[in-house]
């Protein structure tokens, strides 16, 4: 790597690039007194001194504070802020937000904000207590500071919406006085933090701190980063994972206006250009050949077959309760079998995976949207050859996440090409790009048997599933024991009381790339799962809703959802011919959800999905605006899946690439959804980006069933005969 | 050179006319509010007003807009104050926020047309796509904007 002097980022550079995305969040619109959230990263550059790692308090009282977790969409700033604001008592109104640095967590040995990955729905949930302890931290620097300049006791002093107060000589003054002599503060023991019946803001619905500038076209995303001197690149792959380039003829594109050059990499082809148009539309005049890997001829028929002929295999026991095969081999037991199947699925994030590097000798920049900034600055360190502590991670906004912004393909083409033409490079895969080398969810195959007592109830059930391992197509660990938790999440983990249950798994990777979908295993296992216990309920003649809660009865929380969708789902009302209700419930990311689906099918077969009643124990609620629009969006992003979902494999590659293939839910498609909170407190805080996700096909699936007779056993739906016969 | 009217701002801008306008706002003239998506007329994520009718920039030839009124999100209204933004905001829609730009300006041009719009109306005028689901908001949210500029009427 050898950057010329004058292209290297210089201060000014980066600088220059910090302001502007920081003047371009400014908000003019006047109906909230609410800032902003200023996405860029200070490093160092803070104009007031912190407080502590966590905070920022300017001399006019703004209060920056600094989020450990990444934003994708889902609210985990807003909430973090809030609950990080609850325990420093102060004005919520001078509340702004920007990313914790990722260089800096790095310096200091990735103890300061820890992993900083925004994954398995994990914002809040796994860090709740360091943002509690954060604010709490700092509010008490900020009272003892107080106490000091007042010369009094401490005990005399309180903290109220951003002043400290002594009551007994009328006396006050505002954080932003005392933020320096606070940041002096030293303490031996960490103040407690709150207890639930003192929140006055956590729990409340609170607008999000992003949606101005998300509504002024102001938020910056990875896409919109501009660095001088930058130049773009268009990359596309071998289609087949696995093959290789073999050839690329440079003639149709050379001389063309702006052209620079033409990237050959081991497997994909980039051309780089002055303007991301000219590099994509040169790149489109080029016929790389490709030399076909091992799997040239793979297709997905021949994958559905590995997939079933893997479940009469040999299994790894996930779990062992009982004995199911003796209940099972009983003469005359009533068993009741059934076989689930369903595709790959891509993650289809809205803005397209990109990314845009500075290599200088001693320091690398990326401004990029990832769910795992220390995952990025690793892989830059690697593939630059620059040390880790010298890597920059500019996060942005992400365009949707999902899943797949935590590992970062783009970022390996972005720096292979930026080591070629020494330049800022602006590399952005185009959607057909992004979604045939996406890292898919896992294509599944599943078998259950169970066996049903005299009262109906299972008294043996029996699961076998095939599915692929995401650690191993990540190469993150060959998972020796054989058993993922991710592969079984939902069927090894539910709360049915079932006394005997057997869970075995095959772990069968593809030379499809597979990884982390929003609800993950849930998004599969449930689907299984809850249609499973529907055809159970049905076997035995019950009400699928009364089945459920009669083999829930030791999980309040579990039967609160329940009955919460049951009433507000009008369950047990009667519907007109055509028209049927379906029921799922599950618990996943430390979170119980569930749903009743309204369906309509036609006589030619079309479903239409009237509407969703949610429910959602998540224990706490930080902010039910948030938790109101992940339950809404998520189902969207089920509801598409359970309908259109599907990557289809053709000679070794994905067949779908761009959203005229790869369906999307529109507005005329959607549901009306309604959402219901059923929250029993306690000592868990339940994630919320991703639960919702799960529930939503089976509910449709078993609603199809009441209003048809026919049982969906493998999505999308779009595939399947509904008509009447 | 090619003359663009964007924003009520005039650009004489050398760049070939078959460019697509979405790239040449980006690229050309910095302004990012206006998103790629898919490339191929599909998500809306592009979208703009050309003479105050939505269009999808991302296969639009720049040589077909020359001498017609550009309007992008940075240019909707001064101060963000748009009764489509204002409604967008007080009923929190954007998620990942990254088809909001092209959603509001489409719901924007769908009013002019639709000033009282039924829930079929919507479904049938808003064909954007949100892969975050933010749908119900923006059904919402344009029912708000439509009791907003009705109000100021
Ligand atoms: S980017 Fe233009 S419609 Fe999708
Ligand atoms: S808000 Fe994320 S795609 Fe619409």
């Amino acid at each position: 790597m050898n950057a010329p002097a004058n292209l290297a980022p210089s201060r000014r550079t980066l600088l220059f690039a910090g302001l502007s995305a920081a003047g371009g969040l400014t908000i003019g619109l006047p109906i909230a007194a609410q800032a902003s959230a200023r996405i860029h990263l200070s490093d160092g550059q803070d104009v007031h001194p912190e407080l502590t790692a966590w905070l920022v308090i300017d001399p006019d009282d703004t209060i920056t504070i600094r989020i450990p977790h990444q934003e994708m969409g889902q609210g985990t700033s807003t909430a973090l802020a809030m609950l990080v604001a609850e325990e420093l008592n102060c004005d919520w109104s001078k509340v702004r937000i920007e990313y914790a640095s990722a260089n800096r967590n790095q310096r200091e040995g990735g103890k300061l904000y820890r992993s900083m990955m925004t994954a398995g729905s994990s914002g809040v949930r796994t860090s709740v207590q360091m943002m509690q302890q954060a604010g709490a931290s700092a509010r008490e620097r900020l009272r003892l500071a107080a106490a000091q300049q007042w010369k009094v006791d401490p005990t005399q002093c309180s903290v109220d919406k951003g002043r400290c107060l002594h009551l007994i000589s009328n006396r006050s003054l505002r954080f932003g006085e005392l933020a320096p002599a606070a940041a002096l503060i030293k303490m031996d023991v960490e103040p407690d933090i709150k207890t639930t019946d003192q929140y006055t803001l956590v729990g409340k619905w609170t607008p999000r701190l992003d949606t101005l500038p998300k509504v002024d076209g102001s938020a910056q995303f990875g896409i919109d980063t501009q660095v001088p001197g930058m130049v773009y690149a268009a990359v596309v792959s071998c289609p087949e994972f696995g093959g290789k380039l073999k050839a690329v003829d440079e003639a149709p594109v050379k001389g063309l206006r702006g052209v620079i050059a033409v990237v050959k990499l081991d497997d994909a082809v980039a051309v780089v250009a002055d303007r991301y148009w000219r590099a994509k539309a040169a790149l489109d005049l080029l016929q790389p050949e490709w030399a076909p890997g091992a799997n040239a001829t793979v297709d997905s028929a021949r994958l559905d077959k590995a997939y079933r002929d893997a479940l009469d295999g040999p299994m790894v026991t996930a779990k062992s309760q009982g004995d199911a095969a003796t209940a099972l081999a009983q003469p005359g037991a009533k068993v009741v079998e059934a076989l689930y199947e369903v595709p790959y699925l891509a993650h289809a994030p809205m803005e397209p995976l990109n990314c845009t590097v500075t290599l200088a000798p001693e320091r690398v920049d990326v401004w990029i949207g990832t769910q795992s900034p220390m995952d990025v600055l690793k892989l830059a360190a690697k593939e630059s050859g620059v040390a880790p502590e010298n890597v920059y991670v500019h996060n942005q906004f992400l365009g949707g996440g999902f899943g797949r912004r935590g590992k970062h393909d783009e970022l390996v083409h972005a720096i292979a090409v930026a080591k070629v033409v020494n330049k800022p490079v602006k590399l952005i895969w185009h959607r057909e790009q992004d979604m045939r080398r996406d890292r898919f969810r896992p294509q599944a195959a599943i078998r259950f048997k169970a066996v049903l007592g005299a009262d109906g109830k299972p008294t043996a059930m029996d699961t076998r599933v095939a599915v692929g391992s995401l650690l191993r197509s990540l190469g993150l660990n060959d998972v020796p024991s054989g058993i993922e938790p991710m592969a079984v999440e939902v069927l090894a983990t539910h709360a049915y009381k079932v006394p005997n249950n057997q869970v075995g798994v095959m772990l069968k990777n593809a030379h499809i790339p597979v990884m982390f979908w929003r609800s993950v295993g849930a998004s599969q296992n449930t689907f299984f799962l809850e249609s499973f216990i529907d055809e159970l309920a049905h076997a035995a003649g019950q009400d699928p809703y009364q089945f459920r809660r009669s083999l829930l009865l030791d999980r309040p929380d579990y039967l609160g959802v329940l009955d919460t969708i049951a009433k507000h789902g009008n369950w047990g009302d009667p519907l007109p011919p055509g028209r049927g209700r379906g029921i799922a419930i599950v618990e996943t990311y430390g979170t119980v959800t569930g749903q009743v689906a309204e369906v309509t099918v036609g006589a030619d077969g079309k479903v239409t999905v009237d509407r969703v009643v949610a429910a959602v124990d998540c224990y706490h609620a930080v902010n039910p605006n948030t938790i109101a629009q992940q339950i809404e969006g998520g189902v969207v992003y089920g509801l598409t899946a359970a309908l259109y979902g599907e990557i289809q494999i053709k000679d070794g590659a994905p067949v779908q690439a761009n959203f005229n293939t790869y369906k999307l839910l529109k507005m005329s498609e959607t549901p009306k959804i309604e959402v219901h909170m059923s929250l029993s407190g306690g000592k868990k805080w339940g994630g919320i980006g991703e639960p919702s996700v799960a529930p939503i096909a089976p509910a449709v699936c078993n609603a199809i069933f009441a209003a048809t007779g026919k049982r969906v056993r493998r999505l999308p739906l779009k595939n399947i005969d509904l008509r009447k016969a | 050179m090619i003359t663009l009217l964007v924003n009520g701002q005039r650009h004489e801008l050398d760049v070939e006319p078959e460019a697509p306008l979405l790239w040449v706002l980006r690229d050309e003239l910095g302004l990012t509010g206006t998103k790629f998506g898919c490339g191929i007329a599909q998500c809306g994520a592009c979208t703009v007003q050309v003479d105050g009718v939505a269009k999808r920039t991302c296969m639009l030839p720049v040589s077909s807009v020359v001498g017609q009124q550009i309007t992008t999100i940075e240019g909707l209204s001064p101060n963000s104050r748009h009764p489509v933004q204002l409604a967008w905001a007080v009923e929190d829609v954007p998620q990942c926020g990254y088809c909001q730009s092209g959603q509001i300006m489409a719901a924007a041009a769908f009013l002019k047309t639709h000033p009282q719009p039924t829930d079929q109306d919507i479904d049938k005028g808003m064909t954007n796509l949100c892969r975050c689901g933010t749908y119900p908001r923006i059904r919402k949210a344009i029912h708000r904007a439509a009791a907003l500029t009705s109000q100021k009427a």
